[in-house]
């Protein structure tokens, strides 16, 4: 009974791993050995991969440019988010529920289509290459995710306690900061996670919107399998860091993982 | 809940409205500008009217692409909601390796798109890829790169791996939302494996699992850079999926006229079937 019970999980976390897994030992093996031909573990174990990403500054400035915008993003996105979901969750207004639609919407816009006119509009304002640039462009789905989000949480929170605080004489921004925002910390939590994450998978736009400076480590990986020839272990030792940052962030919320995941619409 | 009527309401969701208007109605205009426009490359515009979406809407080109594209995310969305919601039963409810579980599942959430593409073409690459190879071993003629069939069956599990625990989560998140007091009541009434899923599971489900039909749906339909890096539509057209095809002819051809008319057609698609979905939603949450 109790093996039968982890049974299918464990079988499905498997099937996760194997590329996983692959990906990681490709990262350890020499060029040489990987265009001699299959093997299932590193013959040659090495670490020239990564030696090569850490003394490399394209390489390096690749992730810490990547982290500056996600964080840039994250930041912005859930400050504008929460005087809005608040609105939403507590006030009917003209127009309330085509605008919570209309911000959905820009969820559904597809990256190809907007690529084009990003790189134009932002360009004619100066902002081309900088971390606010893409910072910026990932908020066209981010914010309305982390409203929906926050919005899910503080309608499971009562009226009554909006109510109380006002009778003790708490003005609009004491209780929102002091009373308010403590109590829904989960999700707010649960709401930077996903900005977070979104921002640190999507690529398309973070490679339109920027040339040199503010580079991410996705356009640094596809330049190197284009110009250097195809080194798959560089490659693969690149991919594998890109995993690290996402696993950290995950064992942070992992207590409010399935509510979050719910959008806290459970 | 009931809310109060506040139309100053709107000072509240200004911030949000502004960032967004900014991001999304701008490019947007953008976008209708060149499908109405015919240009030379030399920065001058000619007025063509509706002449690129009758283009668009008789080319076999853009019907091809978007019966792939219907194909690709009606199959991922077959298997990944039941197999989802099929894992999420088999979970425990309790107990200090669910968090590790959950930890594990959600891991191929956050990985980059373009790692995704790349590991899985790793993965399957025929000669040293640990699936292609295993499967070439086990007797099937395997090569994604060159078989049609394939580089599908590669692409849909690919994008199984990735998202199905979007749905475990969701499924998850909803069943363990249901007092015991409900499955103790079902034991009473000697109700069966299949009535406790059909009459306290899955409506307790239902709300969540709209939310995962609608993501992966939005989600699946927008589906760009894994193709790309995967098996970049190929081979020949054969997983050319609509962002692929519109990124061919926007960036490829440089053709904006086209390329905006396609890009109005295929988020009107989108649109039109995510309303649809919502008023479902929003309705099921009145209830």
């Amino acid at each position: 009974m109790r093996i039968s019970k982890w049974l299918v999980p464990s079988l499905y976390i498997l099937f996760l791993m194997l590329p996983i897994y692959w990906l990681v030992s490709m990262s350890f093996k020499t060029t040489n050995e990987i265009l001699r031909g299959f093997s299932l573990f590193p013959q040659e174990f090495t670490l020239e991969n990564y030696a090569k990403i850490f003394s490399d500054p394209t390489w390096y400035w690749g992730y810490l440019n990547s982290l500056a915008y996600v964080s840039m993003n994250t930041v912005l996105s859930v400050a504008v988010a929460l005087p809005a979901a608040y609105a939403f969750s507590r006030y009917r207004f003209l127009g309330d529920k085509h605008l919570f639609f209309w911000l959905l919407t820009n969820r559904m816009a597809p990256a190809a289509v907007f690529a084009l006119p990003f790189l134009q509009l932002y360009s004619s304002i100066g902002l081309f290459d900088t971390y606010l640039a893409v910072a910026l462009a990932h908020t066209l789905f981010n914010v309305p995710l982390a409203v929906w989000i926050l919005e899910g949480f503080m309608s499971g929170v009562p009226k009554e306690l909006d109510e109380t605080a006002y009778v003790d004489g708490h003005s609009f921004p004491s209780f929102f900061f002091k009373i308010f925002l403590p109590t829904i910390a989960a999700g707010i939590g649960v709401a930077n996670f996903f900005c977070f994450m979104f921002s640190w998978v999507e690529l398309l736009l973070a490679k339109t919107l920027t040339s040199v400076a503010a580079k991410p480590i996705a356009a640094v990986m596809t330049r190197t399998s284009s110009t250097s020839g195809y080194e798959l272990g560089l490659l693969a030792a690149a991919g594998s860091l890109t995993i690290i940052p996402g696993a950290i962030v995950i064992w942070f919320v992992r207590n409010y993982i399935a509510k979050g995941f719910a959008l806290g619409r459970v | 809940m009931n809310k109060t009527v506040n139309q100053k309401a709107w000072f509240l969701v200004l911030p949000v409205i502004i960032l967004v208007a900014f991001n999304a109605i701008i490019p947007l205009m953008t976008v209708v500008n060149y499908s109405l426009q015919e240009t030379f490359g030399d920065n001058t515009f000619f007025w063509s009217g509706v002449r690129w979406y009758e283009d668009i809407l008789h080319s076999p080109r853009f019907w091809a692409s978007l019966g792939r594209q219907l194909f690709f995310t009606f199959t991922i969305l077959f298997i990944e909601v039941p197999l989802g919601v099929a894992i999420a039963l088999t979970m425990p409810k309790k107990g200090p390796w669910v968090s590790v579980c959950l930890v594990l599942m959600s891991l191929p959430l956050l990985i980059p798109w373009n790692v995704v593409g790349a590991m899985w073409n790793i993965f399957a690459l025929p000669d040293i890829g640990l699936l292609g190879n295993w499967l070439n071993a086990v007797g099937f003629d395997f090569n994604f790169t060159r078989q049609t069939g394939d580089a599908w069956f590669t692409l849909i599990t690919m994008d199984v791996w990735h998202w199905t625990s979007l749905v475990v989560l969701l499924a998850y998140a909803g069943l363990v939302s249901i007092p015991d007091a409900y499955y103790q009541a079902a034991l009473i009434d000697g109700a069966s494996k299949w009535k406790i899923f059909r009459f306290i599971q899955l409506p307790k489900m239902k709300r969540v699992l709209t939310i995962a039909i609608l993501l992966r749906f939005m989600d699946s339909f927008n589906i760009y850079t894994e193709p790309k890096v995967l098996t970049g539509g190929g081979p020949g057209n054969a997983t050319t999926l609509l962002s692929i095809d519109l990124d061919k002819i926007a960036l490829g051809q440089f053709d904006l006229g086209p390329a905006g008319a396609m890009s109005l057609i295929y988020f009107l698609i989108i649109l039109l079937t995510s309303w649809i979905f919502y008023t479902l939603m929003m309705r099921n949450e009145e209830q």
